[in-house]
């Protein structure tokens, strides 16, 4: 079984009396150390996916097994525990704690695990170095451009170890120079980390730094590039 | 589960300053619920010492049969004599209890003013009751000694100063306190002039110190059995519980009616602004949750969090109300004694306590509903802001 396997999902909102189908019968399968791009119009259905993906929400029909874990059939609590341990998020407006310094938002998921303090510590500074933003450990996210406030969202992102990182439109709140510093090293986290990643994007340079590229249109796959997809 | 409550609690607090504006408007308004709450009970519960504080388990006031209150009773000098031979009697002092007119300080207004005629043994019955200024009056003269919440409520009590009650004038010769009870707001005088200037012939009561609590049987037994004594023995304390029953009900349930029509004007508040103060969090918990922290621990977290500010909250106003009102002296009206009755608005132990429940109810009300809003709307809907 392929590392993430989305077979026949389906996602439909209910908007009043109306429903909305976001997806369609969607089949997916990604392998271990893959970079997708997911690209497509507003309202096509992108960050629905990714939101699947990362155990954020669940399908309506379908099922969505990620590293060998059907999230379809967690409950709330299941979910987040597994997440925790999986799934690390980037943001396109960082979500950031604005009152937390950049050490102590990196260190966050870091206190859902039975690390000591000054192990969480020593680890949050690594991810800062990692992203090369351990000098600014102290400062708080008011205090950083946005490119680094990014930056120190990925620290907080891959802290934990995880294997899957989703980022909706990581680069779309940033200038072009602080964006390919972003993808440069989403690429790095790829490819000497292992990391799978899954962006989603509106931007065709950005989605040239990805090993797939998917493109979305009203909930459906319309084309393929590398991937093993079938939709 | 416990590590991320104590995890996300920490968090919470730890940034309550840079939340200062929306926090403080919780804890202003809470605390002006709770210290409204325990300046009205302190009234109620001054009042009710200023009444109790006189009472003695080994003191029984003695009252006309049926008679429910001092001023409709009447008990004759030739019982007095009889009852003052009775087994138990340690002290006895015969009392003619009237009221008079006299202006008031602040206002210059004629106000009800008790006047007790007392026997030479009322000292002896009320050991509690000292002369703090002047002396106490002669026997068979007109001079009276004035309770200190008197002097200060009434005019022309001041020692040395003359005072006109009924057709005749008197002499203010002293002051007296007696340990914060309802006697300080009274006028006292010699009984056989007091009878002389008000033109009655028998007492309104008799107080006796007993010469032990146990006596009380032993004395009511004595009396019920003599048919010349028309008389009904109360306790001190059942007497006077008696007489503040009334008012102190109204206070007390003014208090509360106040105090719950504030509550739920502060609950409500109290969800609006936690409301606010969650929704300009709501990404922050959503984030939290998307990184895997569950909704439960978030749900107590923001719980502690609005408790800890009612508590804050609920301190300030206890504080508040404890430094200007607590001590402070007012005068108002007795129903059942149809006379000033000055006290201490009293912010007590329990007082607090209760205004501190208040506050942790209207807390944990106030915040669950925000907190359980923000904790199970879709992690999806909250990311965006929703």
């Amino acid at each position: 079984m392929a590392f993430i396997e989305l077979t026949n999902v389906v996602k439909n909102y209910e908007k009043g009396s109306e429903v909305v189908h976001v997806l369609q019968d969607l089949n997916l399968s990604l392998h271990e150390g893959d970079f997708l791009a997911l690209m497509g119009p507003s309202g096509s259905g992108k960050s629905t996916l990714l939101n699947l993906i990362g155990g954020i929400d669940q399908p309506t029909a379908g099922s969505v097994v990620v590293d060998g874990a059907n999230l379809d059939n967690m409950s709330g609590s299941q979910l987040a525990k597994w997440r925790s341990a999986t799934i690390g998020f980037v943001f396109q407006f960082y979500n950031l704690l604005p009152f937390l310094t950049a050490e102590r938002n990196v260190e966050l998921p870091l206190l859902l695990t039975n690390l000591r303090g000054s192990q969480r510590k020593e680890n949050a500074l690594t991810a800062l170095r990692t992203v090369s933003l351990e000098d600014r450990a102290k400062h708080k996210p008011g205090e950083l451009s946005g490119g680094q406030q990014q930056r120190v969202a990925i620290a907080r992102a891959i802290v934990a170890d995880p294997k899957v990182l989703v980022c909706d439109e990581p680069t779309g709140d940033l200038d072009r120079q602080s964006a390919q510093e972003i993808l440069a090293l989403l690429e790095t986290l790829n490819e000497q980390f292992g990391k799978t990643i899954i962006m989603v994007t509106h931007d065709p340079l950005a989605a040239e730094h990805a090993k797939t590229v998917l493109h979305l249109d009203k909930g459906v796959l319309v084309e393929s590039e590398q991937a093993e997809v079938s939709a | 589960m416990l590590k991320q409550i104590f995890k996300i609690s920490l968090m919470n607090l730890r940034n309550l300053p840079s939340r200062f504006g929306i926090s403080s408007v919780v804890v202003v308004g809470i605390g002006g619920v709770v210290g409204v709450l325990v300046a009205i009970l302190a009234m109620a519960s001054g009042f009710e010492s200023a009444l109790a504080s006189g009472a003695s388990s080994d003191r029984v006031i003695l009252l006309r049969d049926g008679s429910t209150d001092e001023m409709a009773s009447s008990i004759s000098q030739e019982e007095v004599a009889l009852i003052g031979t009775l087994p138990g009697v340690a002290a006895l002092s015969p009392e003619l209890y009237t009221v008079v007119d006299v202006p008031k300080m602040d206002t210059g207004t004629y106000a009800n003013l008790i006047a007790r005629g007392v026997g030479t043994g009322a000292f002896d019955v009320r050991p509690e009751v000292e002369i703090v200024e002047g002396r106490n009056f002669v026997p068979g003269r007109t001079e009276i000694i004035a309770g200190v919440k008197a002097a200060s409520e009434f005019r022309g009590l001041d020692v040395g100063s003359e005072v006109s009650l009924r057709d005749s004038t008197w002499q203010v010769v002293g002051h007296f306190e007696a340990g914060g009870s309802a006697y300080e707001s009274e006028i006292w005088l010699d009984f056989p002039a007091a009878l002389s200037a008000f033109r009655r012939n028998s007492a309104t009561s008799l107080r006796i110190r007993l010469d032990s609590p146990t006596s009380f049987d032993e004395l009511s037994q004595a009396i019920a059995n003599d048919p010349r004594l028309q008389v009904q023995v109360i306790s001190e304390p059942s007497f006077i519980e008696g007489q503040s029953a009334t008012l102190r009900q109204v206070i007390k349930s003014f208090g509360y009616a106040v105090a719950v029509i504030m509550a739920i004007g502060a609950l409500f508040a109290a969800l609006n602004t936690m409301y606010t103060a969650v929704s300009t969090r709501t990404i922050e918990i959503a984030t939290l949750r998307a990184i895997g922290f569950s909704s439960v621990p978030i749900v107590i977290s923001v719980m502690i969090e609005a408790v800890i500010l009612a508590v804050l909250g609920g301190v300030l106003g206890a504080l508040f109300s404890y430094l200007f009102f607590n001590g402070f002296t007012v005068a108002t009206l007795n129903p059942a004694a149809f006379s000033q009755v000055a006290f201490d608005f009293n912010v007590s132990t329990e007082i607090v306590y209760l205004g501190m429940t208040w506050a942790i109810v209207i807390g944990f009300f106030g915040g669950l509903l925000p907190a359980i809003s923000a904790a199970y709307i879709p992690i999806t809907a909250a990311l965006r802001g929703e």
